[in-house]
């Protein structure tokens, strides 16, 4: 039986870059950089003292009353829902046929720590009746889903840094399998916090380059030395073909398949050799159908760590072999930071736009390229991509050993 | 410390424009807090311990389960503030 086709029909964000996604978009092929000092007071004696925070806070988009019942992880999924499904059209469906499925990587860890401060200085009493609803995983999909009045089934699958990616799949699969015709799906991350920036720091996965925020994430250049945090997320809107077609509906790209492995390596290592990542790519493309020729651009995870982009560059030569030699890589966490549990998220909207405008993003900062890379780097100006049919592949990793690659096709 | 029935209703109506953003002119005593004030019962916990800090007052938890109205908490604020 041939599987239900899954076309992407809006678009929304919020991220380093920009307020929504064509601002950020914008500013994507501009080659800019998210990434900024920190100003809190928290961050002044830090051994990291900067990140890549949203463009537009919340609280220009949102109006107070609101914002105070929701935690930042939240208010990301909100306002990137709501400029998806307008993008979409605001279409009325029938709720029951209707899914949400939303990821975060922490959850509200801010939430958490602001009102563990609250419980030690004020006593349990003052602590928010908001708490829970605000720091469980669950809660942006949720709050989507309940804005959205989806009854088809709201969903947070969690894998660290590949969540966004493995929510949009799920999604994907909530249609194929006839639960839904059509979900809301994405990622969304808001852990831009002490304790969490003191966590990865003492992992020694975060750039330190604090006399120059801007050029900190770099991935592929030889002097790379960790990953800068960020914060937001991406929503999309998927539905089945068939859908879409009847309420005519504008479709951006084909969401044409999913590999889904795991590394059974170590809990934040990646596999020098790649294995689990290369076997989820060739995963993907059997899932999809999607021939080697076809596949022009990749929008890498490449965070900026020395070990993790070497291993998923060989891995990504290992999957694709010969055909790697036209693929225009792009390394986008060069101007957004990496959003965690947004990343996937983010960046299938960045392959979906490639898609769409025929144009791979740029990659910033790589001033000197690490040899161990062979992949075909866009660097520093956009490219375009050719015309006719072509395919465009995400893939996300996260602590955990998980992998997830998700493939996109232009709509023909 | 003994306050009036007007300056409690004032700082109600202070806490539940902060708690749940709406106009003040539509807060008056016969309003219910969940049905005409979209107060809903996490609000709820919200209004009664920043009504507690405002007046110094305790309020027990069987005491705020019995509250629907403006009038209720204003009443028995002023009660317990004699």
């Amino acid at each position: 039986m041939s599987k239900t086709r899954v076309v992407v029909t809006g678009l929304g964000a919020t991220t380093p870059l920009g307020g929504d996604v064509p601002t950020t978009w914008e500013a994507l092929l501009a080659g800019k950089s998210g990434v900024r000092a920190l100003t809190e007071e928290w961050a002044l004696d830090a051994s990291v003292q900067f990140a890549a925070r949203v463009a537009v806070e919340p609280s220009e988009v949102m109006e107070r009353v609101e914002m105070r019942r929701l935690d930042r992880s939240e208010q990301f999924a909100l306002i990137a829902a709501r400029e998806a499904w307008k993008d979409a059209g605001s279409p009325d469906v029938d709720k029951t046929r209707l899914g949400v499925v939303i990821a975060s990587g922490i959850g509200g860890v801010i939430t958490l720590l602001d009102q563990y401060d609250i419980l030690r200085t004020k006593g349990a009493r003052s602590v928010s009746p908001h708490t829970v609803p605000m720091l469980m995983p669950n809660g942006p999909s949720a709050n989507v889903g309940l804005e959205l009045q989806a009854k088809a089934g709201v969903h947070t699958p969690v894998s660290a840094c590949a969540s966004g990616a493995e929510a949009i799949g799920y999604a994907m699969e909530m249609i194929r399998t006839g639960r839904a015709d059509i979900v809301v799906t994405g990622g969304v991350e808001a852990a831009i916090h002490a304790l969490p920036m003191a966590g990865f720091a003492s992992m020694k996965a975060l750039s330190t380059r604090n006399d120059d925020p801007a050029k900190a994430s770099r991935p592929y250049d030889k002097d790379r030395d960790g990953f800068v945090l960020g914060e937001g997320g991406g929503v999309i809107v998927i539905e089945s073909l068939e859908h879409a077609q009847a309420r005519g509906a504008k479709i951006y790209a084909e969401l044409a398949g999913q590999g889904l492995t795991s590394d059974g390596y170590h809990i934040a290592a990646p596999d020098p050799e790649g294995a689990g990542v290369a076997r989820a790519v060739e995963y993907a493309l059997k899932d999809s159908g999607v021939a080697l020729s076809e596949v022009v651009h990749l929008n890498a995870h490449a965070t900026s760590t020395p070990a993790g982009d070497v291993a998923e560059a060989n891995a990504l030569g290992a999957a694709l072999g010969a055909d790697i030699a036209h693929v225009a890589v792009s390394a986008t966490k060069s101007m957004t930071g990496h959003l965690l549990g947004g990343a996937g998220a983010i960046e299938s909207i960045f392959c979906i736009l490639a898609l769409h405008h025929r144009m791979a993003p740029p990659t910033i900062n790589i001033e000197n390229l690490d040899e161990a890379v062979t992949l075909d780097v866009v660097r520093d100006t956009p490219r375009a991509l050719p015309a006719g049919p072509i395919a465009a592949i995400n893939d996300s990793f996260g602590f955990g050993g998980h992998n997830v690659v998700l493939i996109f096709k232009s709509f023909e | 410390m003994s306050v009036t029935q007007a300056e409690v209703l004032a700082g109600i109506k202070e806490i539940v424009v902060e708690v749940a953003g709406i106009d003040p002119t539509t807060i008056e005593m016969e309003k219910r807090f969940n049905e005409d004030l979209e107060v809903d019962s996490l609000s709820m916990v919200e209004v009664i311990v920043a009504a507690e800090e405002k007046f110094s007052v305790k309020i027990p938890d069987d005491e705020v389960t019995k509250m629907t109205t403006v009038a209720d908490a204003v009443n028995f604020i002023v009660a317990a503030s004699k």
